[in-house]
């Protein structure tokens, strides 16, 4: 008999807003993705030093995961949750910052700390620092969001027990235009893994 | 020197996205790294990079970094020394 997955929660930080299955957690006026992010930060009394050192992106991912994986009573040591991200602008926000930084002969300071956010899954590797997660994690970019890859990506890596849970979604940054949706999947959760399902959470903000 | 002082540490909390931390909260002989401000191996690069760019120091050995980022006062002192702009 072949494992089936549920979703245990989901998350959207999209129009200054910030929503956990659906519910609103937090809202801001501020149409500015810099002033927003760090207002949520401190509403969430997220505590990781490194925060404001990163790109965007960065940022949308890692405040999108942790706000469901601070409930999981996560193991202090080591967790075997996959990262399973999609996007479509990949790190072009941060790519842009760094070609401005390079085009000038003259001016060529080229600043290591927007170089080293040039790949869009490093936000895995900071998500990955924080929560202590050691398993599998990969990054895809596609033109719109595909439901039906994340669906059977995380479940391949789930019934292969390359994982216990899988953090699932899509987080999209480009020109202060951002939108992220992550759901927690593995046996338990209420709501069936599968593309029509996914699709609709995707859908319902 | 006083000034060069105040000067980079509004630079060191600017460019290195120090969040909460001002002007005032940093000792000349606060340690950059480690128990200080906590900066970490790319705050480094960034402030090699700072070297050169504002005054006009080139390390030819990222090592040298070790001990001229060790606080602002040893920091200004290096600058003082050995700037070019």
């Amino acid at each position: 008999m072949i494992d089936k997955f549920h979703i245990k929660s989901y998350c959207h930080i999209k129009n200054q807003t910030i929503s956990v299955n659906g519910n609103a957690l937090f809202c801001d006026e501020s149409e500015d993705f810099s002033t927003f992010i760090k207002n949520a930060y401190k509403f969430l009394k997220t505590d990781y030093s490194k925060f404001f050192k990163m790109d965007n992106l960065s940022k949308l991912a890692f405040l999108a995961a942790d706000v469901l994986l601070k409930s999981e009573n996560l193991n202090e040591d080591e967790n075997d949750i996959a990262l399973i991200f999609s996007n479509r602008a990949s790190s072009l926000d941060t790519d842009r910052k760094h070609q401005a930084a390079i085009e000038n002969d003259a001016e060529y300071f080229p600043s290591p700390a927007v170089f080293v956010y040039t790949l869009p899954n490093i936000c895995l590797g900071e998500i990955s620092i924080k929560h202590k997660l050691y398993s599998e994690n990969s990054f895809f970019i596609f033109d719109r969001f595909n439901a039906e890859h994340l669906q059977l990506y995380a479940n391949s890596l789930l019934r292969s027990g390359k994982a216990e849970k899988a953090l699932c979604g899509w987080v999209d940054f480009d020109e202060n235009s951002y939108s992220a949706f992550l759901y927690l999947v593995g046996k338990e959760g209420e709501i069936e893994h599968k593309t029509e399902e996914i699709t609709r959470l995707y859908n319902i903000l | 020197m006083s000034e060069l002082k105040e000067e980079l540490k509004a630079k060191i909390i600017n460019q290195l996205n120090l969040e909460d931390v001002s002007v005032a909260d940093i000792a000349d002989d606060d340690a950059l790294f480690g128990d200080g401000l906590g900066l970490d191996s790319i705050d480094a690069l960034e402030l090699i990079v700072m070297l050169d760019k504002d005054y006009g120091i080139r390390l030819s050995d990222p090592k040298e970094g070790k001990k001229i980022f060790e606080s602002v006062q040893v920091m200004a002192d290096y600058i003082g020394e050995h700037r070019t702009k």
